[in-house]
């Protein structure tokens, strides 16, 4: 058979990836094609319904997917994930001269985050700050930077956007993932030393390769050993981790996902059994 | 750990957002990958974006725990960066005895000598033997070239007194017509086939570059001095244009340096040669003059080339026979030569319009032919054809000169 994978454009490179890792993949034997969805939404729907075999996910179509899955009496597997997809954070972001110390000093204050479906930069760091006693709504206001709305914050767009708030003075603290607060520093959006981490996540995992139960276990294993397999020193696969950010595919766990899956349930962005809860979301 | 001392390196307050990165770099490249090193530093926001950074460079970072050494987290090398070269080659060596027989179309346009990463994109050449473009004269040849150039603004006595009859004028501008054709023709068949070439043989490639700049000086020329005084150019035929196209349309490397260089600008030093000897005024004399000189290198370049190939291709004259005779057949139906420019060359040749002055013009011109055919089968000669059949395929040359 055929495994029939879905992912989501969210950048044109998104074909030059998949289309590489398809011609690799079949020549190496495994018989394998991609579809391209819009949003993650509808990808994670068509996963569970068995309509795909499998879905290049992000951590909330995971938690997605898999309760639509469960619901209906069928399995998914995290096959692998990235080597980048491990132990990521999240951080809040103050400007340096400000007079925050700590967590609490935001009391009262506006703190930017990124799109309303994005696990790094609103999902997570809201859930982090709500348990630090500064809930949306109560002690501090949110301001949401809505780019790229349903591809779960793949989008760059939202992080940016709410960094540049920061940097204007507009919120008292933005959020992002770490890496992007790098990037954001060398780039310029936010001028080298000009903010401090007021806090930073606890570590959580990002993407990963959820197959169905349509899949054959054998085929399953086969796919996930190819996977594993794929070399960096491989002058075919290079050029295709370097585009899609990894150095190696790792074998898939659920062990990172529990601070999205608390995070997720806290706001009702989904329902226990899958179905979008989330106010104002229109992916 | 026993035994071994672990790498300590101390960032100061240098961030990773002002290039602390670098090194960090730097200390694990002398580490195999596995070690670990010990990063101290000031910067508040050294640990998060220390442990961004190795993540997405297939390094690991682990914080520490309170130290005296201001130890901030500790790197476990990773193997990217080592894996990216693991089967990097070097693209031959640098200098021209360096040149391998097949370059590999994936070096692309790297340097030769240079490290080159495996994978990337093949490059978009066709030409990529080396016994199909080189020649060892070639690197003399383009240093030759290269200290050779001129400048057409001050080569050129422009401000020279040009006062000739208006038919003999006349004259001048027509056959600087013609020539100013036979050059686009010129820079345009090396121009196409320098991008044709694996810039692993970079000398033909720069060799090619400034035979091309050659012929865009010779066009400048040629039409600056048609323009001197009439600023009117003269005319073109379809039989001369029909000639240039066949130089254009011929694919093969070899045989279209041979047609162009070899018999067309071979022929062209005669014709140049005339020129300036008949010339009827000194700007007509030194633009002739000037292309002269390149010229003679685009001959050398295409007969060191050809004998390189017959040295290694036993059917390579079966084939330029056959490209001769392909073109002759092409053109057998055309009349050749516009005959514009072949009235316009005997005038030259006579300065005047007595039937004793055309006597000696069209003598000349005859002459001048004559001078071509020999050129042409000499050359045949040296590429290693017998006499008898270089005579036989120099009889079969364009009438159009070129
Ligand atoms: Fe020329
Ligand atoms: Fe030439």
């Amino acid at each position: 058979m055929t495994l029939l994978m879905g992912a989501v454009a969210y950048d044109p490179k998104v074909v030059t990836i998949w289309g590489g890792f398809r011609s690799w993949l079949n020549e190496h034997g495994c018989p394998f094609d991609f579809v391209l969805y819009s949003n993650y939404e509808r990808q994670a729907e068509d996963l569970a319904s068995g309509r795909i075999d499998a879905a290049w996910n992000s951590p909330l179509s995971w938690i997605r997917s898999r309760r639509l899955a469960e619901a209906n009496g069928r399995t998914l597997t995290p096959l692998v994930m990235r080597d980048t997809d491990r132990d990521l954070t999240s951080v809040i972001v103050v400007l340096a001269d400000s007079p925050y110390k700590d967590l609490a000093d935001l009391r009262g204050e506006t703190i930017a985050v990124g799109a309303v479906d994005s696990p790094q930069a609103t999902l997570l760091p809201r859930s982090f700050l709500a348990e630090h006693g500064l809930r949306e709504g109560a002690e501090v206001e949110l301001r949401r930077f809505d780019v790229g709305v349903g591809l779960h914050g793949d989008h760059i767009g939202g992080e940016r956007d709410a960094a540049r708030a920061l940097a204007a003075g507009k919120v008292a603290a933005a959020c992002m993932i770490d890496s992007n607060h790098l990037l954001f520093g060398k780039e310029g959006t936010l001028s080298a030393g000009s903010t401090r981490v007021l806090a930073q996540t606890p570590p959580y995992d990002h993407c990963n390769m959820s197959v169905g139960d349509t899949v054959p276990e054998q085929t399953k294993r086969n796919f996930g050993e190819l996977l594993l397999s794929m070399s960096y020193v491989d002058p075919q696969v290079r050029p295709l981790f370097d585009l899609e950010g990894l150095t190696s595919w790792r074998p898939g766990r659920v062990s990172g996902y529990g601070a999205l899956e608390r995070a997720v349930d806290e706001t009702g962005f989904y329902s226990a059994e899958g179905t979008v809860t989330a106010q104002g979301y229109r992916p | 750990m026993t035994g071994t001392a672990r790498s300590l390196l101390d960032l100061g307050d240098l961030g990773f957002e002002q290039g602390a990165h670098l090194l960090v770099q730097r200390a694990l490249e002398t580490l195999p990958p596995g070690a670990e090193l010990a990063v101290a530093g000031l910067d508040p926001a050294l640990v998060v974006h220390l442990e961004a950074w190795c993540r997405g460079k297939g390094h690991r970072a682990l914080r520490a725990e309170e130290n005296d050494e201001g130890v901030r987290a500790t790197v476990t090398r990773g193997r990217t960066d080592l894996d990216r070269w693991a089967r990097a080659e070097r693209a031959g060596r640098p200098e021209p005895g360096g040149i391998v027989a097949s370059p590999d179309p994936s070096w692309g346009l790297a340097a030769r000598g240079a490290l080159v990463e495996p994978g990337g994109p093949p490059l978009n050449a066709d030409l990529v033997e080396r016994d199909l473009v080189w020649a060892e004269l070639a690197p003399s040849l383009y240093a030759h070239a290269a200290s050779a150039q001129w400048d057409p603004a001050t080569a050129i006595g422009w401000d020279a007194e040009v006062a000739l009859a208006p038919e003999i004028e006349r004259a001048v501008v027509q056959i600087m017509t013609f020539l100013v054709e036979n050059e686009q023709a010129a820079l345009v068949v090396p121009a196409r086939l320098l991008a044709r070439i694996h810039p692993h043989f970079r000398e033909v490639l720069q060799l090619l570059a400034v035979q091309a700049a050659d012929e865009a000086r010779h066009v400048e020329i040629f039409t600056r001095r048609a323009l001197l005084s009439s600023g009117e150019m003269g005319t073109s035929s379809v039989s001369g244009r029909e000639s240039l196209a066949t130089l254009l349309t011929e694919p093969d490397f070899s045989l279209a340096s041979f047609l162009l260089s070899v018999l067309g600008e071979g022929s062209f030093l005669n014709l140049l040669t005339f020129i300036d000897r008949n010339a009827p005024d000194p700007v007509t004399r030194q633009v002739a003059r000037m292309a002269r000189q390149d010229e003679a290198r685009h001959v050398a370049f295409g007969v060191a080339h050809l004998q390189h190939q017959g040295k290694v291709d036993p059917t390579l004259l079966g084939r330029l026979r056959g490209a001769v005779e392909q073109r002759h057949q092409t053109l057998v139906s055309s009349a050749g030569l516009n005959q514009d420019v072949f009235d316009a060359l005997v005038l030259l040749a006579a300065g005047e319009w007595s039937p004793s002055g055309i006597r000696r013009g069209y003598a000349a011109v005859q002459e001048l032919q004559e001078e071509m055919d020999q050129g042409r089968q000499h050359r045949l000669v040296r590429l290693g054809f017998p006499a008898d059949e270089a005579a036989e395929l120099s009889a079969l040359h364009t009438r159009n000169f070129m």
